[in-house]
């Protein structure tokens, strides 16, 4: 599905080297962990996967099912599949929350070559993924994130996700500022997108998400670099020893 | 209900997105039709005062009342006061009257009416009946009906009758205000000029003296107009300026919605736009005016575009009367415009929500007065300023609260948008207070279009002009929420097309 080879990237701006050769496979339908302590470039390889400026690959590719995604605009990449899920969803004063799924939605269907979703059809298919979120009505109509608490903002996230149905999902810190019960809503929310077709990549700082969101490989990042890689048993590692002993390995 | 207002506000947003993605040019109004004219003489004169007087066939107190306007107006000079920048205007390099020459006699009906004309106005997407009142077909001006743009009924001059008898019914006047001269000159007499006086400002008495046509309304008191009444104003011929009079008298208890729509033709040249529009609002009556403005706003380089110097005023002069101004404005090369309150009748109320949007070398200097005069009254301003390319931006607004004005209040928020870094945003408020009792709020923001919110959109799947489009049209919600249904449509696809290739 994705396969990231060598990635070095650098600040725009100034001379800061944030990833320095990361490779990474995820094959279809798996979902993968990344784990690092802070600064260890986790939420800049989500950036820079999706697109955002203010970065510099100097070396290295990453292919969606073989296309290259680091000449993509981050639109494009998003029509061939690939969706982040931000850490801190972008607020959007007076765009009502399903318009701007509904644009998304058709902006993608129009990339694709694809019919645009009919009104009913759209409106049904929201009413259904809403529900699983328990996202109700009143949340769809407001401002988009404007005014949300961090649940509901992140609960928005996998509801989008739900209805661009993307093939490669990034989840960049999707556990931060939730409490167990919204942690919980939010995996079974990804939970029930799983399958043979979509893979994960869930970047998190603590093994509790993937208490819920259970993956199949698990890496621990540091300095730029992918470190160790092992199964769930290395997010428990972690859990229980810190970093420190990883890292102090690793040099 | 629920559903269904987010399926109608869904819809409006992606008629938005696809307007824009088929928009292959910036300005879509910018063909002229070739037609063949009678032009007045070049510039402005006396004579030409009494040439356009004639040709409206008006009456003696009508040209008498022109030339005072033009004996004054010889004495004044152009105000430079406001933050616009523009080569100085020849005023004899214009042509004061054109008129299609297939129109020296009136038609009767559609059948009669050029079909370079009638073409025109379905070009410009216009709805039968409006290319009915502007084709000046006789008694088509009294046509209108409640869905302007969106609804399907305007295919057959039938509908157009229906709506006449309608409206006559209630006892509703629409004509043109050279009919009303003619027909109605007790109304019109009463009125014209008591809201905007022939001498109250350098353009605005020019108009006075020169006007050619425009609208005028009269409702009878107690009456609801049973439907919208607009006008579409559209320049065509070159080197013309263009001066329109609207006089709409809402009399006591009455209601009526107004809308105006505007486009011009691109010409290399900068050509005149004066317009006076004077609202008499008596006890307990309300009207709602709304324009959008879309006049050709010139090309990249600021090369041609109108000059748009406007003179917009409502007096509230009955208790309990109500204003509400609502303008779009994207176009013209220079925009000069600041509707007015006059809160005269105690517990009056005046709004102005206002979207101006500067592109290119767009300059535009507007905002509002808000005159408190009345005890009790009460205004609102909400004014979303958006500058993008080389554009200045500048609002200006007078909130006055006078002695007699006791426990009266004003809320005003300006808001400021800026597209890239060559542009500017400029607010400046005049408040002044006279009495002791009275309220008046003034919040200011200015802000850029944010990479975050750009960024967060394409993640999504949207190109940057769709994310542009998106997130402006969020910005000026509130003031496309203050519009008529079918109005706000064709304003939020005017908002984005307006700013096409204002980022990258």
């Amino acid at each position: 599905m994705l396969e990231i080879n060598n990635l070095h990237v650098k600040l725009e701006e100034e001379d800061k080297v944030i990833l320095r050769g990361v490779n990474l496979k995820i094959g279809a339908g798996e979902v993968h962990a990344i784990m690092g302590p802070n600064g260890s470039g986790k939420s800049t390889l989500s950036y820079v996967l999706s697109g955002r400026d203010g970065y510099e690959v100097t070396e290295g590719s990453a292919k969606l099912e073989g296309q290259e995604l680091l000449e993509m605009e981050p639109e494009a990449r998003a029509a061939v599949g690939l969706f982040l899920a931000f850490q801190y969803p972008v607020e959007i004063p007076g765009v009502g929350n399903m318009t701007f799924l509904r644009t998304a939605v058709n902006a993608q269907r129009k990339a694709r070559n694809e019919t645009e979703i009919s009104a009913g059809d759209f409106l049904k298919l929201v009413r259904e993924k809403a529900k699983a979120l328990q996202i109700d009505a009143e949340m769809l109509k407001r401002p988009v994130n404007v005014g949300f608490s961090g649940g509901e903002k992140k609960r928005n996230e996998i509801l989008q996700m739900a209805m661009l149905e993307p093939k490669m999902c990034i989840l960049d810190e999707t556990d931060s500022g939730l409490d167990v019960d919204a942690m919980k809503l939010v995996a079974e929310g990804v939970n029930a997108l799983r399958g043979a077709g979509r893979s994960f990549l869930v970047i998190t700082h603590y093994q509790r998400l993937l208490d819920h969101i259970k993956p199949d490989f698990v890496h621990i990042m540091a300095a730029g670099r992918i470190i160790k890689t092992g199964g769930p048993e290395l997010a428990l590692e972690v859990e229980n020893n810190g970093y420190a002993d990883l890292l102090a390995e690793s040099v | 209900m629920a559903d269904l207002d987010l399926e109608v506000r869904d819809g409006v947003d992606r008629e938005t997105i696809e307007t824009v993605h088929a928009m292959s040019g910036t300005y879509k109004y910018g063909w002229a039709t070739e037609i063949e004219m009678d032009y007045a003489p070049k510039g402005v004169s006396e004579d030409i005062v009494r040439l356009i007087s004639s040709k409206n066939e008006e009456p003696e107190w009508m040209l008498e009342w022109r030339l005072t306007a033009y004996r004054r107006w010889v004495q004044m000079e152009e105000p430079h006061w406001a933050m616009l920048n523009y080569p100085k205007i020849d005023y004899q390099d214009q042509y004061y009257y054109a008129k299609p020459k297939s129109m020296a006699v009136k038609p009767k009906s559609l059948d009669d009416v050029d079909p370079k004309i009638l073409a025109t106005y379905k070009k410009l997407g216009i709805p039968l009946k409006e290319q009915l009142i502007l084709a000046g077909v006789e008694g088509a001006e009294t046509m209108g009906e409640r869905k302007v743009a969106v609804d399907a009924v305007f295919d057959s001059v039938s509908v157009g009758t229906t709506f006449k008898a309608e409206l006559a019914k209630a006892g509703v006047i629409f004509c043109s205000i050279s009919e009303a001269i003619k027909e109605h000159p007790e109304l019109v007499k009463k009125y014209i000029g008591s809201v905007v006086p022939q001498s109250d400002n350098f353009f605005a008495t020019l108009n006075s003296a020169v006007f050619s046509d425009g609208s005028f309304v009269y409702i009878p008191p107690g009456t609801r107009c049973p439907m919208e009444l607009s006008t579409y104003f559209r320049i065509n011929a070159e080197n013309t300026g263009q001066f329109e009079r609207t006089l709409i008298i809402a009399d006591k208890g009455s209601y009526v919605s107004y809308l105006e729509g505007c486009t011009a033709p691109k010409r290399d040249t900068n050509q005149l736009h004066a317009a006076v529009v004077e609202l008499v609002i008596l006890e307990d009556a309300e009207v709602k005016y709304s324009t959008v403005q879309n006049w050709y706003p010139g090309d990249e380089n600021g090369l041609g575009g109108i000059y748009n110097f406007v003179t917009k005023r409502a007096d509230c002069r009955g208790d309990r009367a109500k204003v509400m101004w609502t303008q779009v404005e994207t176009g013209s090369a220079i925009t000069w415009k600041y509707p007015s309150c006059i809160l005269r009748g105690d517990d009056s109320q005046g709004e102005f929500y206002s979207i101006a949007i500067a592109n290119n070398a767009q300059q535009a200097d507007t905002g509002t007065k808000m005159v408190h005069l009345g005890k009790r009254t009460k205004s609102r301003i909400v004014s979303k300023g958006i500058s993008a390319g080389r554009a200045q931006n500048t609002y200006r607004g007078l909130v006055s609260m006078h002695p007699k004005a006791t426990d009266s209040r004003n809320y005003t928020q300006c808001d400021s948008l800026l597209i890239g870094d060559k542009c500017g945003a400029h607010t400046v408020p005049y408040i002044e207070v006279k009495n002791n009792s009275s309220r008046v709020e003034h919040e200011a923001t200015t802000s850029k279009v944010d990479e975050d919110q750009l960024f967060y959109c394409r993640s999504r799947g949207m190109d940057e002009e769709e994310a542009v489009a998106l997130v402006v049209n969020g910005f000026c919600k509130e003031v496309l929420q203050a519009l008529p249904m079918e109005f706000a449509m064709e304003a939020q696809s005017l908002v984005a097309i307006s700013l096409e290739g204002s980022v990258g």
